[in-house]
This record gives C-alpha cells, sequence and structure tokens, in this order.
C-alpha cells in the first residue's frame, strides 16, 4: 500500500538572531490511510514543528527546509504557495490546541466553515451553509441550525474545540494533524473528543496524526507511535510494542516517570535527570547521553543512527541490544527468585 | 495531666474547614447585586499533620477558590477554618498576618508568580522580611540554604528568574513557600505546567519536603493520576461543592458518585492492553451563574432520578472516612 504521507529526511532550519538552529532534524516517517500515529515528546522536541513544516505553516522568510514531504508521492515543499493553498484545509487539515485563538472572533461559526467551504469545494453560499450544519451535526453540536448564528465566544471550550474539529473536516480531508486538540480540555470533555476524532477517523477512513506529551492518551487512540527528543526520531513502534517493550532509554524513562493508576503509590517516581538542553548548544554524540544512565564514550561522541529492527521497532541508540539482554536477565533472575 | 492535654491537642486535626462558601456578586454597569456566582458552596475537610489532600476537578469546580479562601487571598461568604481550633476568618487582617506564616501557597505558573526583575534569593528572602524574621546576614544564609533544599546551589542566589527553566521555577517558588516554616503548603496546581520528565521531580521533591518538615498539604489539580500518587485523601469538587471524599485507596476502588466514576474512567491510561468500560458524559459542564436545581450534576448524571431535580442531596459519611453527597446512595 502506498503511504499517504511520507517524510524523506526533513530538516527545518529557523535563522534566528543567535545563528541556525535545527529544530526538526532528518525525520523520516509514514501515515497511511485509516491510522493514527502518536508524535510526542516534551517541549521542544519539534513534534510541533514537524507538523508546521509538512503544511509549510511556518515564516518563509526565516525557515528553510531541506528533505521532502511526499504526499500521495508528490513532493510539497516542491509546490508554489497557490498549490500549497488548494491542499491546505482541503486535503490535509490541521486541529490547533487553542481553539479560542484559532477561530475568528468576529465572525459567527457557521461563517467560518461556510468559507472554507466555498473556497475549496466551489459551491455556493447556500450550499455551503448547509454543509456547514452538516458538519457541525456530525461532531456533536445539539441544536447545528441554531448554532451556526453563534459566535465563538458564546461556546464552551469543548464546545469551541468540535468548531475546530468540524471545520477542519468541513472539506473531508485526507489526512487530519491535530497538535494537541485535547490539552486544553477536561478530562470528560476529553474522552468525548477523542471518541469523536476516532469514529471521524474511521467514517472518512482519514490518516491522523496526534500530537501530545500525554502517553496515556497515545495508549488508548493511536496504533503506532512516534516518540521524539531534541529535534530527532529517537523511537518508533507500533503502540502495543512501544509501552511493553520501549528499547529508548528516554522512552523508557518517560514511561516509568509518570504515574499510573495502578501503580504502588509508597514508591518513588522515577526521574530522567537534567533538564532538555536548548537546540542551540545540542550535545555532540547521542543527544540524549547527557541524561542517560546507560551512556558510554561512544554515545558521547558519535550520534547513533535510527536503525530498524525485525519487527519494524526503530530505535536510535548505541546500545539498545546491551540493554534488552540486561532487562532480560533481569526477568530472569526476578522469576527464578520467585 | 501535662501529658492529656498534649494528646488532646495531637488529636484535633490541623485544619478544620467547615462550611465554606464563595459567592461573588455579579454587579451590573452602575454596581446594582443582579446575582451571584456559587463558587464554592459548602465544602468541608480535615487536614492532619503530614497529611496531603488532594481537591479534583473540572476548571470551574471551585477547587482554586476553596484553596485561596482559606488563604484569605478572597475574603470567604462564610464557614469556618479552624487552625489548631481557631478560626482563620474571624481574625482582624494584623493578627491574621502573623498566622500567614504557618500557611503558605505555591501556584501554577511559576513564570507569572515570580517578579522577574528580583534575584531570585531575594525573592526567597521577602517572606522572612515582611515578617521580620532574623537579619539580612542570617536571611541570605537560610536562603542559600533552602535553596539547597529544593535541589538548587547556593549560588544560583544572584541570578533572575528567566535564567531558570520551568521545573527550577517552581522549584524556587517551593523554595519561598518554604521560608517561614509553615505548616500547611496550599499548592495549585504545582506540576501541570511541566513536562513529563520534570513533573517526577518536582513530585518527589514535595514528598522528600513534606517528611523533612511534617507539613500537610493540600494538593490541588486536575490530573488524577498525579493527585492518586501524592494524596492520602481526595476531595472530588463539581460546580461549587464537595461530591465525594475518600481515602485515595477508598476513592479509586470503591467511587460512588456517579460523577467521581465518570471522572476515573475518563483518565487516559498509559497501558494500550488496558480496556475498561468508559463512561462518556453527555454536555458540558453548567453555568456557575445558573447552575442547576436539585443535584446539581443531574444534568449530565445516567443515573438520575426524579428526586435528583428537585431535592439537594446532603453530604454525608456513608463509610468510614467515605463521605458523598447523591440520593441513589443511601
Amino acid at each position: 500500500m502506498e503511504p499517504l504521507l511520507k517524510l524523506n529526511q526533513l530538516k527545518t532550519i529557523f535563522s534566528t538572531e543567535k545563528g541556525m538552529v535545527t529544530a526538526v532534524d532528518d525525520v523520516s516517517f509514514e501515515v497511511y490511510a485509516g491510522e493514527m500515529v502518536g508524535l510526542v515528546g516534551e517541549s521542544g522536541c519539534g513534534k510541533s514543528v514537524t507538523s508546521e513544516s509538512i503544511l509549510q505553516l511556518l515564516n518563509e522568510k526565516t525557515t528553510n527546509y531541506e528533505g521532502e514531504i511526499l504526499y500521495k508521492g508528490m513532493n510539497l515543499l516542491s509546490l508554489s504557495e497557490e498549490q500549497m493553498r488548494e491542499i491546505r484545509g482541503n486535503e490535509i487539515s490541521m486541529i490547533f490546541q487553542d481553539p479560542m485563538s484559532s477561530l475568528n472572533p468576529v465572525y459567527t461559526i457557521g461563517n467560518q466553515i461556510a468559507e472554507a467551504i466555498m473556497i475549496h469545494q466551489k459551491v455556493g453560499k447556500k450550499e455551503a451553509n448547509l454543509r456547514a450544519i452538516e458538519m457541525l451535526r456530525l461532531t456533536g453540536i445539539p441544536s447545528p441550525e441554531k448554532r451556526v448564528h453563534e459566535y465563538p465566544h458564546e461556546l464552551s471550550g469543548g464546545m469551541r474545540q468540535r468548531v475546530m474539529i468540524a471545520l477542519a473536516l468541513s472539506c473531508k480531508p485526507q489526512l487530519l494533524i491535530a497538535d494537541e486538540p485535547t490539552t486544553a480540555l477536561d478530562v470528560t470533555i476529553q474522552s468525548q473528543i477523542l471518541e469523536l476524532i476516532q469514529e471521524l477517523r474511521e467514517e472518512l477512513d482519514m490518516g491522523v496524526i496526534l500530537i501530545t506529551h500525554d502517553l496515556g492518551v497515545v495508549a488508548e487512540v493511536c496504533t503506532r507511535v512516534i516518540v521524539m527528543y531534541l529535534g530527532q526520531i529517537i523511537e518508533e513502534a507500533d503502540v502495543k510494542t512501544l509501552f511493553k517493550s520501549p528499547l529508548h532509554p528516554y522512552t523508557k524513562g518517560l514511561l516509568k516517570s509518570i504515574p499510573h493508576l495502578d501503580g504502588d503509590r509508597t514508591q518513588k517516581l522515577n526521574v530522567i535527570k537534567g533538564v532538555v538542553p536548548s537546540l542551540q548548544d545540542v550535545p555532540s554524540g547521542c543527544r540524549f547521553a547527557p541524561r542517560c544512565d546507560f551512556a558510554t564514550e561512544q554515545c558521547r561522541e558519535n550520534p547513533p543512527e535510527l536503525l530498524e529492527l525485525v519487527n519494524g521497532q526503530k530505535v536510535r541508540c548505541w546500545n539498545y541490544e546491551h540493554i534488552l539482554r540486561e532487562a532480560k536477565d533481569h526477568a530472569v533472575t526476578t522469576s527464578e527468585n520467585k | 495531666m501535662q501529658s492529656l492535654l498534649q494528646k488532646t491537642n495531637d488529636e484535633r486535626p490541623l485544619l478544620e474547614v467547615k462550611g465554606l462558601k464563595k459567592h461573588f456578586p455579579i454587579t451590573s454597569a452602575l454596581g446594582k447585586v443582579q446575582g451571584y456566582v456559587q463558587a464554592v458552596n459548602n465544602v468541608e475537610f480535615t487536614l492532619n499533620k503530614r497529611e496531603t489532600l488532594g481537591l479534583v476537578g473540572e476548571s470551574g469546580c471551585g477547587k482554586s477558590t476553596t484553596g485561596r479562601t482559606i488563604l484569605r487571598l478572597i475574603e470567604p461568604t462564610s464557614g469556618q477554618a479552624l487552625y489548631k481550633g481557631k478560626d482563620l476568618f474571624q481574625l482582624k487582617q494584623k493578627d491574621f498576618q502573623k498566622m500567614r506564616s504557618k500557611l503558605q501557597m505555591v501556584f501554577q505558573d511559576p513564570h507569572s508568580s515570580i517578579n522577574p526583575k528580583q534575584r531570585i534569593g531575594r525573592a526567597i528572602e521577602e517572606p522572612m522580611k515582611i515578617h521580620k524574621l532574623y537579619d539580612s546576614k542570617e536571611r541570605s544564609e537560610r536562603a542559600m540554604e533552602l535553596l539547597n533544599k529544593v535541589g538548587l546551589r547556593g549560588d544560583q542566589y544572584y541570578r533572575y528568574p528567566h535564567e531558570f527553566s520551568g521545573g527550577q521555577r517552581q522549584r524556587i517558588g517551593i523554595a519561598r513557600a518554604l521560608a517561614l516554616n509553615p505548616e500547611i503548603l496550599i499548592c495549585d496546581e504545582p506540576v501541570s505546567a511541566l513536562d513529563v520528565s520534570i513533573q517526577s521531580q518536582v513530585i518527589n521533591l514535595m514528598e522528600e519536603l513534606q517528611e523533612q518538615f511534617n507539613l500537610s498539604y493540600i494538593f490541588i489539580a486536575h490530573d488524577l493520576s498525579v493527585v492518586r500518587h501524592i494524596s492520602d485523601q481526595i476531595g472530588v469538587m463539581y460546580l461549587g461543592e464537595l461530591v465525594e471524599k475518600a481515602p485515595t485507596d477508598e476513592l479509586f476502588s470503591h467511587p460512588l458518585h456517579p460523577y467521581t466514576k465518570a471522572l476515573l474512567s475518563s483518565i487516559p491510561v498509559a497501558n494500550p492492553e488496558f480496556k475498561r468500560e468508559k463512561i462518556v458524559l453527555k454536555g458540558d459542564i453548567p453555568s456557575p451563574l445558573n447552575p442547576p436545581a436539585g443535584c446539581k450534576f443531574h444534568t449530565r448524571c445516567p443515573y438520575a432520578i426524579k428526586r435528583c431535580k428537585n431535592e439537594e442531596p446532603v453530604f454525608k459519611e456513608v463509610a468510614k472516612n467515605h463521605s458523598v453527597a447523591c440520593h441513589l446512595i443511601d
């Protein structure tokens, strides 16, 4: 099967006052139709910049792209701005974190959705308005024929996020990029919205890239997960493998440092020592080496490649085999002790 | 006799909050009162020494207002907050200021709660200055000591807030709260703004400090997995009211209130093979300006009966230390 989207060694370089900063470094991954891929990492890891690069939403004067972004085999980076506009919101759409600042406060929500439909689908105003109501109904907004006449400030946070989703899906995109779509929402509303995105993904057979820092959300809705650290992919696997047998020390550390609902409350939480370094002084060897418990001389000097294993899992670590063996030995000895 | 007196003192809870209410008036442009937002309504709980009470709920449920009212950062409408038997709300402002050294606050956003133009050492010294404790040399020594206690270095005393990361700034906020040797820390979403790997560092620090200084925490947060990890007992709030309160393990194993059940079932679990029945609530939280009559949760409750619409349920103890406000549990 052809992938819907294929990133090929994408680099996004910002020129700043302090010099060139590579926010996304050599990122390659694929997204297929109908699957939900999670892109996770802490702030500054490049997950949002990656998604904004796909749609080229970054300031073009200060941003340079290298590599390829292939959408259905066509390189988006070689398209003109006009051609790109045909794709944005039509074939590839995006949901942003904060619905209040991404909706226009002076237009009614119906107006905003109808505008997108009129631009991309070449239909009249009447037809567009009807479709806008239909989209709002699809996202579970009660009495949509009344709601289309309301302004964003008249809606609650959860409702606004539904409007954002209706807007993003109004042209039936094939690829949806959701950047922290539920971070600003309460948990009970979060589960409503995640359920909605799942349903729509199935119904429209969309590919979805879900960007989040919440590993719980990833575990619940994604089929495949990509973990990023300081602009690079450090691990990629299907969701079950990643949570069951993570290979990279960073992924392991992250999973251990969140309090689990069935965890032992008397145990201290695991800590990843230190802080994420700034992109301006990226460590010369493996980028995680200064914070890694397993780091060796080799890690500090040579940057590791992203390796693909037989089961399709990818990892960027010099010592993953050694770490894996040690974990297995540990498991064997503990079970013997039992 | 002496020992007997001592004993009654120890048995009394450190902080006892009874019938706490905060109603904010809504005024027209000319100042006429048009109604009230019932931000906090009849909240009650007790907090013992070295104990952590978690307050959870969704935005607008009144958990932050509860915390702030106890410290009288917002003056309460009515109710009592008994600290060692003394009602904080009855104290004159001057007497209350003296008490304030025992109750301190840690805020959510470490970027906006520290003065950006002040060296962090000075920020930590400020509470001591206000309370006229120690001379200036002792104050700086103590500030450096506190920096060490929260995992920073004493020589960072002269740095400015912008030189620190979010996690480090939260440590500074904690150091400042500890400057007056408090007994109670009210922590309003102390780790919500931090990244996952930094979050666990701060939670561990807070647990260590609790042990070291015999602190009691009121830990306000919306992240239930974090609250479960740190709290001894948890209060669940909805639209200004406490709907359920129980010891942590009890609450997670036997939640009684339908809202608590829904809340617990919507926490995303970081285990893809974990399957469970999810209770997805319909609709949004009603506005506290115009809350529903009867049980405030009845508009979203999957089990609501007729009685819920008319009659307000009473918050009562149904098992040891386990209280709930629901008609269906009797």
